[in-house]
């Protein structure tokens, strides 16, 4: 269970994805960049990142920050490290999958959604 | 049977089954409530299921239309603005604050986003051109967020509500399949030892009253001979005073001729 702590300071947004969701995402004006030592809250993923950066991004922005409240990540993104993702079951911060622009959104492989169906036996 | 069966450890006495049931009857309370609890909570999750299943769908159409923004952005501003974007974000404008909402005595908390005001990281991005597409792709953006914030509020819920449910849940059947079983056996025990006991002081009464009814009637029987031998006696005795009467007169008499008491 969430202790009541746990989410009175969480007030950012951190996204891991490609260029142009990051890219729109800051336009909207989630981007927070901490100075000493610069840390951004959000991941520019391509083709050629490394695996276990994105999944280092993510052990970072759900478990040693604890000022992020949501962690968006773009669910082809989210198809790589889907193992952290599917034993990910903290409520805090969220992980909410995302589509991007060349990947169509698809329900089935969203963690939450797919926890959806199994409770209701579909 | 209740001794192989699952029980408490007590002494079989009044106190401890009067403990029992009282127990019980609390075991029964908190199914019934807990039960309920769980409904209501089940009751809530489904509804909540049902708003991400809809947010979910609305959350591809506002991405879709997110991005079509930017791609007008792109072709405004003729290049990738990418990494300005990336390198001139500093603080953030969009946040999220985080609030409870009580729902059937689970705390669920809700994201509310908000914009703070004053700080614009991204002046100078469409300085030069495309200006109002870049305006126009933030606020689609902001939507945007705004209605994967809703999603994330409503993910949490569900991941909490979920957990409490099972938690809930397992209270109830455990409530259902163990206590109240154990509780009932408890009670059958104490009442079997107690019926027990009372059968065996029954037992121990009858003993004792036989055994006294046999004491009185020999008592009577004794005393019904020593009252005939009595009788018997008496009637030896009424015929021998006849012949001492005639003494004891004379004795009376003879007593005058005492030796004189000197004082």
């Amino acid at each position: 269970m969430a202790s009541q702590a746990d989410y009175k300071d969480r007030q950012f947004l951190a996204v891991i994805g490609d260029e142009d969701s990051v890219t729109g995402l800051l336009l909207a004006g989630i981007g927070h960049v901490t100075s000493p030592p610069t840390t951004k809250n959000f991941l520019v993923v391509d083709a050629k990142t490394e695996t276990s950066a994105i999944e280092s991004a993510f052990e970072k922005f759900t478990t040693e920050r604890k000022d992020i409240g949501i962690v968006l990540i773009n669910q082809h993104i989210a198809d790589r490290i889907r193992y952290r993702i599917d034993t990910y079951t903290q409520a805090f911060p969220t992980v909410l999958e995302i589509p991007s622009k060349d990947h169509p959104y698809d329900p089935e492989k969203d963690s939450v959604l797919r926890r959806v169906r199994r409770l209701f036996g579909e | 049977m209740s001794g192989a069966a699952d029980r408490e450890a007590v002494f079989p006495t009044r106190q401890s089954l009067g403990i029992m049931k009282a127990k019980l009857k609390g075991a029964e309370t908190g199914h019934s409530l807990l039960k309920r609890k769980s409904e209501a909570l089940t009751k809530t999750l489904r509804e909540i299921t049902r708003r991400i299943d809809e947010a979910k769908r609305k959350m591809g159409r506002v991405m879709q239309i997110a991005s079509l923004s930017l791609a007008e952005v792109t072709y405004a501003v003729g290049g990738n603005i990418g990494y300005q974007i990336q390198e001139s974000a500093k603080s953030a404008r969009f946040r999220i604050r985080a609030k409870q909402e009580n729902v059937s005595g689970v705390l669920l908390p809700a994201f509310e986003s908000y914009q703070t005001e004053g700080n614009n990281d991204f002046a100078m991005t469409g300085l030069g051109k495309g200006g109002q597409q870049v305006q126009r792709c933030r606020e689609t953006y902001a939507r945007a967020v705004e209605a994967l914030v809703e999603l994330a509020s409503l993910q949490t819920a569900f991941v909490i509500l979920d957990e409490v449910i099972k938690v809930v849940n397992r209270r109830v059947n455990a409530i259902e399949h163990v206590i109240i079983p154990r509780t009932e056996n408890t009670i059958k025990y104490i009442n079997s030892e107690l019926d027990e006991l009372d059968r065996e002081e029954f037992y121990r009464l009858k003993k004792v009253a036989g055994k006294k009814q046999r004491d009185t009637a020999e008592q009577d029987a004794e005393m019904k001979a020593r009252k005939e031998a009595q009788a018997a006696a008496a009637d030896e005795q009424n015929q021998a005073p006849n012949a001492a009467a005639d003494d004891a007169p004379a004795d009376l008499l003879a007593a005058e001729e005492d030796e004189d008491v000197i004082f």
